[in-house]
């Protein structure tokens, strides 16, 4: 599955540190970053709980870049 | 300027002043210590902040943690006004990055506003009434005034109007439009009041898809974009191992080889300058940046880019290979010319459109559209279709004979064959021949000059695929120009006759396959990049292809290449330009040639000239 979210950040590095951080996180199979529309599309792993794994990804990317959000 | 931007101009104002005033106070040692730390703190809290808990989340080597070092460490040595300077022009270069970058999403994404924000829906008492498009059920009717722009896919039902298409086409001259026409969402409606009955939900819609599409091509990450992501991930930490060794090194050497006392100082501060020079943020915010303008600048022109590695192969394109039917001809038979024989051209058109006027065989159909007045069926008796051959039919008491050479020679009619490309009907009038009239598909208008503006474009190789005879093939492809062409194709021989000229391709060299999308998605999907044509409308086509042109103009192809190579140069100048720059910074510094300020130029300066020249991707008329 695979979903979209409107996201805050301010440099493009720190998108892409959001988006390595993402990607690394437990029931995400992909995730990208686009600076340029302030999205991030996820695609969650098969039988992983969507709503509860953006918790984790927020608390990742927070944990790359202090100054992010991702709005659920 | 948003509320943080608004912050942020304020903390620079008074940080500013604050020193310019501390500046002036005759205060020395550690009241004038304490008395910079206010401007400091005032500009830099939330830099010192971040650094901190970089640390704390193990994010040592960014940006924060440069700056965080090298103020605190100018300060440590004494040098407060410089420390605080330097984070000032950090967090004025922050700002201006942010509005610059802020600014020019906004112009891209006005530049692609075609999304409606309303549906007229009429109400039980015929007034008009105002809802989100989302809402309108398909079957609905909706009714677009002059002005307003189509927000859904349907049919027109009444009215009759011109239509302005520029946002999805490129195309600047207007459409005509009427009740029967299909008509697709983001047009927008100039002169008349148009009722239509939607054929397709808000989200199913053209305009919806097209938004979709564009929006997440920036997604699809081009290989220069996956460089830089690739060389910021190892660059910072090389060049704080650098600005470590800088600072440590040449003292150390001083002491134990050379045996002279180190200046520690001096090389400290070096490291810092160096470690100001080295933020990647002009790279990496130019990228992406300079490839969302391009596809915003192609998408005006209508010529839709699914992602930014599309840009790329696009640019290195240097075969290009057609489908014939539909995308190099019309795709539609027409009367090409008349060959009457004892009579005018008028008459032995009207003798054939008359006599076909029963049947509707594409042939017959291109007779009555060539002959273009209303068939009098008063005129015509016993029609008589011959199978395979063609017809016979009383006209004015005469018999008209129309069909193929088999019905001539069956007739035992002498008649003069042609021998042209295309599809011959023989007339005869009495069991007299009367004359022929040819049949064939054409060429767009614009077919032969898109294949001249892409050999002047650079490429090499234009072929032509079509499962048509060979000698219509040779015919089209002589009379356009085209550099090869393979007749007699099956759908199957077209994927492999791409495979083909795959493997004859240079390593760097790529192939674009352009179709229509209808039934050759597997030959769009083989090909290093597959371009659509003609998709007002077509999900189909929008689906299968990488590259969606939205009229079926084949000249838009060469401006499509046109536009990607732009990019792609604009990419390559911000990589050369941003790195060199640094390079050059990083040695000066290390040198001790370049002080701080030429470092925050390296970091501020070089970021905003590579974002300006980002936006000029944007401008593609001229191309």
């Amino acid at each position: 599955m695979k979903k979209t979210y409107k996201i805050e950040v301010d440099c493009a590095n720190c998108a892409n540190k959001m988006e390595e951080a993402a990607k690394a996180t437990d029931g995400v199979k992909d995730a990208v970053v686009n600076f340029m529309t302030l999205k991030m599309s996820v695609e969650f792993e098969e039988g992983s709980e969507p709503k509860a794994v953006m918790q984790d990804v927020l608390k990742n990317c927070k944990k790359v870049e202090d100054d992010c959000e991702i709005f659920l | 300027m948003t509320k943080k931007q608004k912050k942020a101009l304020i903390r620079i104002i008074i940080a500013v002043a604050l020193v310019g005033l501390i500046s002036l106070l005759p205060v020395k040692g550690y009241i004038r210590f304490a008395l910079f730390m206010v401007p400091y703190l005032v500009i830099g809290y939330d830099i010192l902040r971040k650094a901190v808990k970089g640390i704390m989340n193990r994010q040592v080597f960014d940006e924060n943690f440069l700056m965080a070092v090298a103020t605190i460490g100018a300060i440590a040595l004494g040098d407060y006004t410089e420390g605080v300077a330097v984070m000032i022009f950090y967090q004025i270069g922050e700002l201006f990055q942010s509005y610059a970058v802020g600014k020019s999403r906004r112009n891209i994404s006005e530049l692609m506003d075609i999304r409606p924000d309303y549906a007229n829906v009429e109400g039980e008492n015929g007034e008009l009434e105002q809802v989100d498009p989302d809402e309108v059920e398909i079957g609905k009717v909706i009714v677009v005034q002059p002005g307003e722009k189509v927000p859904i896919d349907g049919v027109i039902i009444e009215g009759k109007s011109t239509l302005n298409t520029s946002a999805l086409t490129g195309e600047s001259l207007p459409r005509e439009a009427e009740a029967g026409d299909e008509i697709v969402s983001g047009c927008i409606n100039m002169t008349g009041v148009l009722r239509i009955r939607t054929t397709k939900e808000f989200g199913e819609s053209t305009v919806s898809k097209i938004l979709d599409m564009v929006e997440n091509a920036s997604s699809r990450k081009s290989r220069s974009e996956n460089f830089i992501s690739k060389f910021a991930h190892y660059y910072t930490p090389i060049v704080c191992y650098c600005a470590a060794a800088l600072a440590v090194l040449p003292p150390l050497v001083s002491i134990l080889f050379l045996h002279i006392a180190p200046d520690w100082g001096e090389w400290i501060f070096r490291a810092l300058t160096f470690l100001v020079i080295s933020c990647p943020c002009a790279l990496v915010i130019s990228i992406p940046l300079s490839f969302f303008a391009g596809i915003g600048g192609a998408s005006r022109s209508g010529v839709l880019v699914k992602g930014s590695n599309y840009m790329e192969t696009l640019a290195q394109t240097s075969c290009v290979v057609f489908d014939k039917t539909g995308t190099l001809t019309q795709g539609v038979f027409a009367v090409s010319s008349i060959y009457p024989e004892g009579m005018s051209e008028d008459q032995l058109l009207e003798y054939a459109a008359l006599a076909e006027s029963y049947s509707s065989h594409p042939i017959s159909r291109s007779l009555q559209k060539a002959y273009g007045k209303a068939i009098d069926k008063n005129r015509i008796a016993d029609v008589e279709e011959i199978s395979g051959n063609g017809v016979k039919a009383a006209i004015d008491g005469k018999e008209v004979s129309v069909g193929n050479d088999k019905l001539m020679k069956k007739l035992g009619v002498s008649y003069k064959e042609l021998n042209e490309v295309g599809t011959v009907v023989y007339v005869a009038v009495d069991q007299t021949f009367a004359g022929s009239i040819l049949i064939s598909d054409q060429p767009k208008p614009t077919a032969a000059a898109a294949i001249k503006a892409l050999k002047k474009a650079g490429i090499r190789k234009t072929v032509m695929l079509t499962g048509d005879r060979k000698n219509v093939a040779e015919h089209v492809a002589k009379e356009l120009g085209l550099s090869e062409y393979y007749a007699e194709l099956l759908p199957a021989d077209k994927v492999s006759g791409v495979e083909k000229l795959l493997s004859e391709q240079g390593k760097k060299e790529k192939l674009a396959f352009v179709g229509d999308g209808i039934n050759d998605a597997p030959v769009l999907s083989r090909a290093d990049i597959g371009i659509a044509m003609g998709a007002m409308g077509s999900d189909a086509a929008i689906e299968a292809a990488d590259i969606v042109l939205m009229d079926d103009d084949p000249m838009k192809i060469a401006k499509a290449i046109k536009i990607a190579r732009k990019c792609i140069r604009i990419v390559y100048e911000n990589i050369y330009f941003a790195i060199g720059i640094k390079v050059i910074c990083l040695i000066l510094g290390a040198l001790g040639i370049a002080n701080m300020w030429a470092a925050i130029f390296a970091d501020v300066g070089v970021m905003v000239i590579a974002v300006l020249n980002a936006i000029r991707a944007l401008s593609v008329k001229r191309l």
